[in-house]
């Protein structure tokens, strides 16, 4: 992927004096404020890191030991009972490189909150199954295409992908045309797929 | 499943598909059977794998759009509508108001298409023949229109980011109506050949039951939980591309068993009907494309942004690192989430129950595997 690493050295305006600095490589992010968020930092104090909201949609960032009861707490106390989608991101760069990302709605409050939390390579976030019963695949694909797993899980094992492969491919050092060549040529009986 | 063996005599294990015609693809469903009650299974799934999330991050946003069409093939429209819309909610700009009519209209018979697929197939499995060559014949007129407007048939690439490629042709309207008239007393037909009919209520009553509060826990959307009796639907619910403007109604019905769904699919498409009755009326003019760069790049941030699609909610989570390709594109498939209540529903009921209960989540495997 070369150029997905292209940095960003494009001026804005190549002419002039140099006008306000380009705006940093962050989100635009407002704080975010309600009933809500008064409830749970009185319930998790030093848990949560930020309330924030982009473009309308509101998300919270806690410390990944705290999501699990998070979200238990939010099911129970503020009617948050779908689990929408369960995702992550991968930042390589990063010391803990992965983001955690879990979407919640409520039916009752038709509202939406996504529960964001950072996880290290190698460590064990706990699973939401005993939370929300959707986690259950939702998480095997997490672990399935990033390789982090969930402790707890009832049945933690790839999902899409064949057991056997070997790799993570949504992680960004996996590069688009690499395959597990072995698998490949174990059960397809061809040296390559592509 | 792997503490089970031929010798241990109470238990068979049986192995459907991934080659079987009922199971919709290549689903392979692994059952455990007591004589001829299923005790359990489990879903093998993965065969249509194509890391289409992972295509996005190395293509541009304009260039990743055609390939959500071949997520859920058989509504590609509605994909196509979530993930501009996906992209639209970062760039923060919405397609002129011509364009979401048409989007609208474009949409909802794509819903049509869809639970005309759905019914055929379902029906078929079940062992009803003849609606099969029924829907196909009016789900014909549907991709006529298609064709006429893009083209394009199945994967249509119907819209773009911002709005859409091509004007509405000469003679749309006419040809929408004159669907639209021909449509409904099809559905009657439809409802004249199986409703009522005893071998229909037999099988599916009762069958694969999953309640309102189950839905929940297992995230299941669409048709599944509004048969449940849940009156949700994203398109009341967090209404976009302007359909707060239209009326109609959310069928609902309360058993959630497969003839549930049943009614809800159909009443649905009828409802369809009416809101493409509605748009048609209305088409106003002006542009068709918003004011969208050549070359997208939203500014750093995430959005959800999720469609009522046929099967349920489908939703695009999407990340951008403030480059002209996604960071992450995320898809929140409907087809698969439901998939994963199968199991839930199927516990106790008898193997032909299985057929019967695969067909009525309506999953197309496109978008399972992605």
């Amino acid at each position: 992927m070369p150029e997905e690493q292209k940095p960003e050295v494009k001026p804005a305006a190549p002419a002039g004096a140099p006008a306000a600095p380009k705006p940093a490589a962050v989100m635009a992010v407002a704080p975010w404020e309600s009933e809500l968020t008064r409830l749970l930092k009185d319930q998790f104090p030093d848990q949560i890191a930020e309330f924030s909201t982009y473009l309308g949609q509101n998300f919270l960032i806690a410390k990944v030991e705290a999501v699990v009861p998070i979200l238990e707490f939010l099911k129970l106390e503020a009617d948050f009972d779908y689990l929408v989608d369960v995702t992550a991101m991968d930042y390589p760069k990063r010391a803990e490189r992965f983001d955690l990302i879990y979407i919640l709605y409520s039916f009752a409050r038709n509202e939406r909150v996504r529960v964001k939390t950072v996880v290290a390579e190698g460590f064990k976030p706990a699973t939401a199954v005993g939370v929300h019963l959707t986690a259950n695949w939702l998480e095997r694909e997490v672990f399935d295409m990033f390789g982090i797993e969930f402790a707890g899980h009832p049945d933690m094992k790839r999902i899409l992908l064949p057991e056997e492969w070997e790799g993570y491919p949504l992680r960004k050092d996996y590069p688009i045309v690499k395959q597990d060549e072995r698998w490949v040529k174990e059960n397809l009986g061809i040296e390559s797929g592509q | 499943m792997a503490d089970s063996t031929f010798l241990d005599s109470t238990e068979l294990v049986l192995n459907m598909g991934p080659q079987h015609p009922s199971t919709h693809g290549v689903l392979r469903v692994i059952l455990k059977l007591d004589g001829e009650r299923v005790r359990g299974t489990e879903c093998v799934i993965g065969y249509l794998h194509r890391g289409v999330e992972k295509i996005a991050e190395n293509r541009t946003y304009q260039m990743f759009a055609p390939y959500v069409d071949r997520m859920d093939y058989v509504a590609s429209v509605s994909n196509g509508l979530g993930y501009c819309l996906a992209i639209e909610k970062l760039l923060n700009v919405e397609a002129p108001p011509r364009a979401q009519v048409a989007r609208v209209i474009l949409t909802e018979l794509n819903r049509i298409a869809s639970h005309l697929i759905w019914l055929g197939t379902h029906a078929l499995d079940i062992g009803a023949i003849t609606p099969l060559f029924y829907v196909f014949r009016e789900r014909e007129e549907i991709l006529n229109i298609y064709e006429n407007y893009c083209g394009a048939r199945l994967t249509t690439h119907a819209f773009r980011i911002g709005g859409l490629q091509y004007e509405l042709y000469d003679g749309f309207e006419e040809q929408v109506k004159a669907f639209c008239d021909m449509f409904l007393p099809k559905v009657d037909e439809y409802e004249e050949l199986l409703t009522g009919n005893r071998i229909w209520i037999e099988r599916l009553k009762g069958v694969g039951i999953l309640n309102g509060e189950e839905c929940k826990q297992y995230g299941v959307t669409g048709p599944m939980l509004r048969a449940a009796g849940v009156k949700w639907d994203l398109r009341k619910a967090q209404p976009y591309s302007g359909y707060e403007q239209y009326d109609f109604e959310i069928p609902t019905c309360e058993n959630g068993d497969t003839f549930d769904r049943y009614i809800v699919r159909m009443q649905e498409m009828r409802q369809s009907v009416r809101i493409i009755r509605q748009a048609v009326e209305k088409i106003p003019a002006g542009p068709i494309m918003g004011k969208v760069p050549k070359v997208i790049k939203p500014p750093v941030g995430e959005a959800y942004v999720s469609i009522e699609a046929p099967k349920g909610e489908l939703g695009y989570f999407v990340a951008s690192d403030g480059t002209t390709q996604p960071y992450r594109v995320r898809v929140r498939p409907p087809s698969f989430i439901n998939l994963q209540s199968l199991d839930r529903m199927c516990r106790g009921a008898l193997i032909a129950d299985v057929v019967a209960i695969i067909g009525t989540i309506d999953i197309v495997l496109g978008e399972v595997d992605r």
